[in-house]
């Protein structure tokens, strides 16, 4: 098949950057996505002119590198995909596609269609783990899990930390980011000596790093390419109340 | 001019006499300890941060030593072993079915087809009960069963229930786990991290590793960094064959840089290829999808009988179908080990009987399957499987059969490391997929997340400390002769590839690479077709030098200069690969040589000349290496023939 494609082109950090139009001829249904821009970029080079830079690595949906605004759908057209699953197959013959980068404040373009998303470690790292420094740990079976919350932890800890909910998100918030990692380890017991002190610290980075407030928009979970629930962030602000009331003034014990 | 050069054998691999099973512990006793004042005045460099590293990063801050982290990928938790999926072996004997530390090392041991270490193997055992439990501990969401207990199951070459997952998510899960630990840390203020940032040059100064030369992909500035040992920690190297289940960034580069400072690089020639990978589609394809080898628990793999049957699979009938699995191996049938359902797969389609477009694929068929348990079943055990296949291919595997090929998928050699995991230069240590140390020629499934966290979290952050004891070491900086003369060379390196400004791009270049190594160094290889490799290696790498064309600069992002760079070092790898193959005269785990086969066409080990592990010497770029032996003894498990029929 043949596509028009309408590709947001930008130099560097400080450049305007603006969409350019290119043809792309004998595009196969059995391509994905990103080898189709292989492809385009294979020419562009051989022309004389610059590639197109985009993020990927693994190409198996599962690294959470890649993310192209797609038709003003982040991950495009397919459900629960990322834009590296996606298949040609989805797209017909003299299609038009716009792609673009994410588009968050806290998420500035680096060049291209590649985008700073270092704002999401700084969330982890200011509460997003357990403390278990390596040989303190007790034997694993020392604490039962109950099988539904082990469950549910596992669908929370599926995020891929692709950023295609900030993207999706009319104000740019990374709430359902920060809220897939609070319901995790609040599940599970392992999580709870820190439950209140993370959602605090994660909240407080989230908000520092720019990302814009939470107005259940519920776009966030539709574009999820691994399906994590609007409900998290349910659970998030139930913690997030509780732990401003108990810790208040951080007095141990209260 | 010769092929390579024989040296003096591997002197000493300073693992500890006496009684296997108190190696460890007395190496860890007799080990020399950095108290921790000190420790806060080392500083520690850490290349990679998957499993390996990123564990090992983690575990060193806790420890009061100062890291420093680097990773090409824009953030730690990306790296490729996230998209590990069956689980990891640990010798728990929750089960109580036999399981036991000594077990898990035979079948180790066996499984590498006796060209492993027996220290490091035994230890690796010893060590996978504490990972389990570290992971737990952290948070790591693992398959559980109703009464709250951890669930197990059973994997490839093992008879017993050892391997722990998190659905089809286990490498996801650990690397999270780890991932977390270092964003502690560096939030902490112990680790600097460092991602989009690729280490190009090592620092050697005085004899010792003490840095590294790396450039910052955003951009394009190149630094020195220096501290008292650096830990290598950036995978494996199967993407020498262009297509691989390996993530697309993947690359050879920190090792083999390191190689040709000094570092040994030790069974280069030892890959393994995965049966069941979905086939290639057509010549833009980029990389491989594997599909869990847990499907063939109840996909019956089959060809035609006849050659060029070019009829739809149901309408073949039954006694036109070659169960040939279960024809040629009826004691384990479509559960072989890797090796040699690859290799079958192979023969067919040589034959002439391979299917799809390419004919280069076999069925695998979930009929029998579906009608015996029914479609409800098949999708509790395989539905995101089977909708990864839809998604794919754009076939139903409900109602098609899948159409399966093997696929390159993890390297068992890599540098070469001593029992403390330190290289021929003192202060590199090399943990991970990046050494060779563990799996011998061939990797049991759930066993290299196993090995991953074993030497990041246990291993390497015990026997750093032995080296680090006679540190700080003497200051440096970039002033320092050796550092000024390899950030030179990176320099040089990227003005070269930018200057040549060709006709062809770097990707047709590691394309036709591919095609050389999966013909002649693939599944199957042969004294004529490893020379002819070595021939057509050679004189692409020349074409590479004169023809490719890399555009831009080097002053910021440049994603083609980053691949130039990286096929630059897979061109001098691959030459040395079909070398080591060219040496191995004997068939071993995913080392197969044509020459050396049964008249029924199974592999033969030839234990009396090749008991031992190649190291191989890099001495100058065109000129022959060295070839270092380091004899393998068994002690505990006894050499046998491997039969699965």
């Amino acid at each position: 098949m043949n596509l028009t494609l309408r590709i947001w082109r930008q130099s560097g950090p400080s450049d305007q950057g603006r969409m350019v139009t290119y043809q792309v001829d004998d595009v196969s249904p059995d391509m994905s996505f990103l080898e189709m821009l292989d492809v385009l970029n294979e020419r562009l080079i051989l022309d004389g002119e610059e590639p197109v830079a985009f993020d990927h690595d693994c190409r198996e949906g599962i690294c959470g590198m890649c993310g192209l605004m797609i038709n003003g759908n982040a991950h495009g057209p397919q459900r629960g995909t990322t834009a590296c699953q996606l298949h040609m197959r989805q797209f017909k013959d003299g299609d038009t596609i716009d792609i673009e980068p994410w588009r968050a404040r806290a998420f500035p373009v680096i060049k291209d269609l590649v985008v700073n998303r270092g704002a999401f470690d700084k969330i982890i790292a200011a509460g997003g783990y357990i403390t278990a420094p390596t040989g303190s740990a007790p034997e694993a079976h020392s604490v039962p899990v109950a099988k539904a919350n082990a469950d549910a932890a596992f669908s929370s800890a599926a995020c891929i930390g692709c950023g295609a909910c900030v993207a999706a998100c009319p104000n740019g918030s990374a709430m359902l980011f920060t809220a897939a990692k609070v319901t995790q380890l609040s599940l599970l017991p392992q999580g709870q000596p820190e439950r209140h002190t993370r959602v605090i610290g994660m909240v407080d980075a989230h908000d520092e790093a720019g990302f814009g407030g939470c107005t259940n928009a519920g776009e966030c979970t539709v574009v999820c390419p691994k399906g994590i629930p609007l409900s998290t962030i349910g659970r998030l602000n139930r913690d997030y109340l509780t732990a401003t009331t108990k810790s208040g003034d951080n007095t141990p014990g209260t | 001019m010769e092929l390579y050069i024989e040296g003096d054998p591997v002197a000493d691999t300073k693992a500890p006499e006496g009684p296997i099973e108190t190696r460890w512990e007395r190496r860890r006793f007799e080990a020399k300890l950095v108290n921790p004042a000190n420790r806060r005045k080392m500083t520690v460099i850490v290349v990679g941060t998957g499993l390996a590293g990123g564990s090992a990063a983690a575990t060193l801050a806790e420890q009061g030593y100062r890291v420093k982290s680097y990773c090409y990928q824009d953030s730690p938790r990306r790296a490729h072993s996230i998209a590990a999926q069956g689980g990891i072996n640990a010798a728990k004997n929750y089960r109580n079915d036999g399981d036991s530390v000594h077990r898990l090392f035979y079948d180790t041991v066996k499984g590498g087809d006796f060209r492993s270490r027996e220290s490091n193997v035994h230890r690796l055992a010893e060590v996978s009960a504490n990972i389990i439990d570290q992971c737990v501990a952290q948070g790591v969401p693992f398959a559980r069963e109703y009464g709250g207990l951890l669930d197990t199951r059973s994997f490839g070459g093992a008879q017993v229930q050892r391997t722990f997952y998190a659905r089809g998510q286990t490498g996801q899960q650990l690397l999270l786990g780890a991932y977390q630990a270092l964003e502690r840390q560096i939030g902490l203020g112990n680790v600097e991290m460092n991602a989009r940032h690729e280490m190009l040059e090592l620092i050697v100064i005085d004899g010792k590793a003490r840095g590294i030369v790396v450039r910052d992909m955003v951009t394009g500035e190149i630094s020195s960094e220096f501290a008292d040992a650096v830990v290598l920690a950036s995978g494996g190297y199967g993407n020498v064959f262009y297509l691989s289940t390996n993530a697309k960034g993947c690359n050879v580069t920190a090792t083999w840089r390191a190689h040709r400072k000094g570092a040994y690089f030790a069974n280069p020639c030892y890959t393994q290829i995965h049966p069941t990978c979905i086939p290639v589609s057509g010549d833009h394809q980029s990389k491989l999808t594997l599909m869990s080898e847990s499907l063939r628990n109840d996909g019956r793999v089959w060809v035609p009988k006849a050659k060029d049957d070019d009829r739809a699979p149901r309408d073949i009938p039954e006694d036109e179908r070659d169960y040939y699995l279960e024809r040629i191996y009826p004691s384990f049938g479509n559960l072989v080990p890797r090796d040699i359902a690859s290799r079958a797969a192979k023969n067919v389609c040589d034959e002439g009987r391979g299917v799809g477009p390419t004919k280069l694929g076999v069925y695998l068929d979930f009929s029998d399957a579906i009608s015996r348990l029914g479609r409800k079943a098949i999708e509790a055990k395989y539905g995101n499987l089977f909708e990864m296949y839809e998604r794919i291919t754009g076939e139903d595997p409900y109602e098609v059969p899948m159409r399966i090929y093997p696929a390159v998928h993890y390297t068992m050699g890599g540098l070469w490391v001593d029992y403390d995991l330190q290289s021929t230069i003192p202060g590199l240590f090399v943990i991970g997929e990046a050494n060779f140390s563990d799996h011998g020629a061939n990797r049991l499934g759930a066993s290299a997340l196993m090995q991953g966290l074993a030497d990041g979290y246990f291993v390497l952050p015990n026997t750093i400390a032995n080296y680090l004891a006679a540190g700080p070491f003497e200051a440096v900086d970039g002033t320092h002769p050796a550092a000024i003369e390899a950030r030179r060379d990176v320099e040089d390196r990227i003005q070269r590839l930018l200057a040549i400004n060709g006709d062809r791009t770097v990707d047709s270049f590691h394309r036709e690479l591919g095609q050389i190594m999966w013909e002649h160094c693939g599944m199957e290889r042969s004294d004529a077709g490893l020379r002819k490799a070595i021939d057509e290696i050679r004189a692409l790498r020349d074409q590479f030098w004169q023809r490719v064309r890399v555009p831009g600069d080097g002053e910021g992002l440049n994603q083609s200069l980053e691949k130039a760079g990286r096929v630059a070092d897979f061109f001098e790898l691959a030459e040395l690969m079909c070398i080591d193959a060219l040496h191995r005269e004997e068939s071993c785990g995913g080392h197969f040589r044509a020459e050396h086969q049964s008249a029924d066409g199974e592999a033969e080990r030839d234990d009396e000349h090749f008991s031992y592990v190649a190291a191989w010497e890099f001495t100058a770029t065109g000129q022959p290496s060295v070839l270092h032996k380091e004899d393998l003894n068994f002690e505990y498990v006894h050499p046998t023939q491997r039969s699965y029929k």
